[in-house]
């Protein structure tokens, strides 16, 4: 599909060659969107095992009834952060990682479109996640006021509420700039020739996906913002007595909440879309269809936030409208599904780790998307409001669906990053290994919340007792499992099998046109693609 | 094909974005202590506004320099027009949710705490009237009225927005003193503007007994105009350094992004405040 002519417009001129720093400094001013790139994925993974720790704590505590790891307190805190890093630290970041590295080599540009804004990016996120796990060691600890920080609770505590309020700002502006970052760079940089409609899907999801990310970013700014003033500066805004609402903090939340969702799957999908025609050796069934889907998907985003509120008070109507927009994204999702299967239909499959990964991202994120469904129905969802039930609904599509795409991705891509192939055998069992805990920790949360066990709760009653005790083993072998990966990562970077510049077989796109490892500086002349 | 492609310029490595880094992480955590009355907070605080200012000096000198030097072609020239109008979209995202939360007191939150089971339980005799600072926040204030200063406020943006205009045409046409003048007229209006929301401001809390905690009037009333008054005073920086690159000669008809980048900003602050005005001040 992608035929390729370098134009080289005259010799290199001399600077090119003398790179700037090196060492540490290297990493601190680089310009380079490989080098970013590589940066966030290594912090997006050091804030996953930091979040994962604290996920251990919470499922020790858990593992049988009565207190007997943490003081409830501190337990809050624990769930409250353990959100907040894995959305905000790990899952977000790695995506941005992911498309530093892969959309310029994609699209055939030579860098992001601002290199400099790009590092300002990456660098701001570690002063933020000082901030915010820092928070633990001020007086009253870490906020425990939950992920989505909803007013009263957030206007009440201590001083690690104000750090992470201010964390979330600065986190705010590094996604601002990046998704402006991502936007730009593939409008303004694609290679003659590289149609939007030629695009590779990762691109597409990505654009939309910061799309989204302007969009909404601010408006987490402003809720937190409130939160900030009414602490400290006497507003009103989720104060009744002042003619304020509590439950107006749950409607901007949410306005920002529910795109959040799809920010951190769009991606996830991306990738799932580059790696199922490779090993189905077929291209993408229904590209145009995946477009359409994905930016459908975006666009029902914002009107479907308040389906997180049908118990907080809402008139019928409202539920309804709410509960019927929800029910209309499984149309598009469901596109997705399909083409992905349709894809793999009568496809020369192979399963590499890659698209074992891939293909339990399918199974496992659909399952987490019918559970949403059965959650977006407002007399249900009044059930299984705060259950067990909802922990199991976005862990399925949060680590089933992104965690796993990522790992895909990972696994995927590696081979141009580092320049060797990853070791089948241990791809694999992080695979195995991860996909059977994973749901030995997930899978009896559905029954535990059916059941009626409240989430956010240190103790439980002693019916409850053998499942949680599952979901503990099930996690500590899901954490540990996924030190294989790390094992898997660090021994490709140090050697194994040579990696060709197409090194999966089935591989098409601008990406395996260079060599692997990808060289510092790539496609600085714009390669022209023949027409089609 | 055998057209031939500028290469985009990608900027060598640079220091700046880990000073930017460093201010917010200052800013940040003197900020969290300030607010809690902890120790070095301020200090803390304004050494990281400090290092921010001195980066955005040397960052923005470094660009304009770049821009000056001729290394941005005309792929990068759009580069920038791009991510500043979604930069400015995002702005307008982040006054959505303060004006959300206007509407969403005045149409749902009052009614709902001044009828029904909430009046007759609760908040017995509470009429939910807009302006209002709640059922329970007792000091009466006066609210702000919409034609006095804020009307005059209005004419002042609205004709600093025609004067900015004037200037763009003075820059197109080659007319330097033109684009000078028009220039320096738009930062005095926007200084004047200024001025006058100070003056409401002392004016609302000496006289008015219109505060930060007069209830939801107050908050939504501050928060607003305050934002809106930050983003003036960011525009008529911007502006001011605009003055200052034409009157060192920078800027072509051709060739003039950082120009043209202010005055988005700057029409984007004008419809901002009549929005402000209209459904703040006046409705």
């Amino acid at each position: 599909m992608t035929a390729l002519t370098h134009d080289r417009i005259g010799a290199h001129p001399p600077h090119e060659h003398a790179h700037g720093p090196t060492g540490l400094m290297r990493w601190v001013t680089t310009t380079n969107h490989k080098d970013i790139g590589t940066m966030y994925l290594i912090f997006s993974f050091i804030m996953f095992l930091s979040g994962g720790v604290m996920a251990l704590t919470i499922r020790a505590e858990l593992f049988k009834p009565g207190l007997q790891v943490v003081e409830p307190e501190f337990f809050n805190q624990l769930t409250t952060m353990h959100g907040l890093v894995m959305v905000f630290g790990a899952i977000m970041p790695a995506f941005v990682g992911f498309a530093n590295w892969m959309i310029p080599l994609m699209i055939g540009a030579s860098d992001m479109a601002f290199a400099r804004m790009n590092n300002w990016s990456f660098w701001l996120l570690p002063p933020a996640a000082i901030l915010l796990l820092g928070s633990f060691f001020v007086p009253g600890g870490a906020t425990a006021a939950g992920w989505t920080l909803y007013a009263p609770l957030s206007v009440q505590m201590g001083m690690g509420m104000d750090l992470a309020i201010f964390a979330i700002h600065i986190m705010g502006v590094s996604s601002i700039m990046g998704a402006i970052n991502i936007v730009v760079t593939i409008l303004n940089m694609r290679a003659p020739g590289m149609n939007m409609m030629r695009m590779p899907l990762f691109c597409w999801t990505w654009l939309i996906t910061a799309y989204l990310l302007i969009a909404v970013m601010p408006v987490l700014a402003g809720a937190v913002t409130m939160i900030l003033t009414d602490r400290h500066f006497g507003t009103s805004f989720f104060n009744a007595a002042g003619g304020g609402d509590p439950v107006m903090y749950q409607h901007i939340f949410w306005f920002f909440g529910h795109p959040e969702v799809y920010i951190m799957i769009l991606p996830a999908f991306g990738i799932v879309s580059q790696i199922i025609p490779t090993f189905s050796r077929k291209p993408l069934f229904g590209y145009a269809s995946m477009v359409y889907a994905t930016a459908s998907i975006a666009i029902l985003s914002f009107t479907v936030w308040a389906h997180h509120m049908f118990t907080t008070g809402m008139p019928a109507v409202g539920q309804l409208f709410f509960m019927y927009a929800t029910m209309l994204i499984a149309v598009p999702t469901g596109v997705k599904v399909f083409n992905w299967v349709a894809t793999m239909w009568r496809g020369s499959l192979s399963f590499e780790t890659p698209m074992l990964w891939a293909t339990g991202f399918i199974f496992v994120f659909t399952m987490g998307g019918f559970t949403g469904l059965i959650c977006a129905i407002a007399p249900i969802d009044i059930q299984l409001q705060d259950t067990y039930y909802v922990v199991a609904h976005f862990h399925y599509v949060l680590v089933a669906g992104s965690l796993f795409a990522l790992f895909a991705g990972a696994y995927y891509w590696l081979p141009k990053w580092t320049g060797h192939m990853p070791n089948e055998f241990i791809g694999k069992l992080h695979f195995w290994c991860s996909m059977v805990f994973f749901n030995i920790t997930f899978f009896p949360m559905h029954f535990l919340g059916l059941a009626g066990m409240p989430r956010r709760i240190p103790d439980y009653a002693l019916q409850f007792a053998d499942f949680n005790a599952m979901a503990s083993i099930g996690a500590f072998g899901f954490g540990l499992s996924q030190l294989i990966f790390l094992v898997a990562v660090v021994k490709c970077i140090r050697g194994g099998k040579q990696a060709a510049a197409q090194s999966w077989e089935g591989a098409e796109g601008l990406e395996w046109t260079v060599p692997s490892p990808a060289p510092h500086h790539t496609f600085e002349d714009a390669p022209v693609l023949a027409r089609t | 094909m055998s057209e031939t492609f500028e290469r985009y310029f990608v900027p060598q490595p640079s220091k700046f974005p880990i000073l930017g880094a460093a201010a917010l992480l200052l800013f940040g955590s003197g900020a969290a202590m300030w607010v809690n009355k902890v120790g070095a907070g301020p200090w803390i605080f304004f050494c990281g506004i400090a290092i921010l200012i001195y980066m955005l000096f040397g960052w923005f000198g470094q660009v304009v320099r770049e821009s000056e030097g001729g290394l941005y072609g005309r792929q990068v020239g759009k580069s920038f027009r791009w991510s500043m109008g979604w930069f400015i979209f995002s702005e307008v995202m982040f006054f959505a949710a303060f004006f959300g939360a206007l509407f969403y007191v005045r149409v749902l939150a009052l009614p709902a705490l001044s009828t029904g089971e909430n009046e007759a339980l609760l908040w017995q005799g509470f009429s939910g009237a807009w302006p209002s600072s709640g059922p329970r926040v007792a000091d009466a204030f006066t609210p702000m009225g919409a034609w006095g200063i804020p009307a005059i406020n209005t004419l002042i943006l609205l004709s600093s927005g025609a004067t900015l205009t004037w200037a763009h045409y003075g820059l197109l046409k080659g007319k330097r003193s033109q684009l000078k003048l028009g220039l320096l007229v738009t930062i005095l209006l926007g200084a004047i503007f200024l001025s006058l929301q100070a003056y409401e401001y002392t004016h609302a809390y000496a006289e008015l007994n219109l505060r930060l905690d007069s209830g939801i009037y107050g908050s939504t009333f501050y928060l607003l105009t305050g934002f809106h008054g930050l983003h003036v005073t960011v525009g008529a920086i911007m502006l001011t350094v605009m003055l200052f690159r034409s009157i060192a000669g920078h800027f072509t008809p051709e060739h003039h992004f950082g120009f043209e980048a202010a005055a988005w900003y700057w029409h984007f602050v004008d419809v901002v405040w009549l929005f402000l005005f209209v459904v703040v001040y006046w409705l």
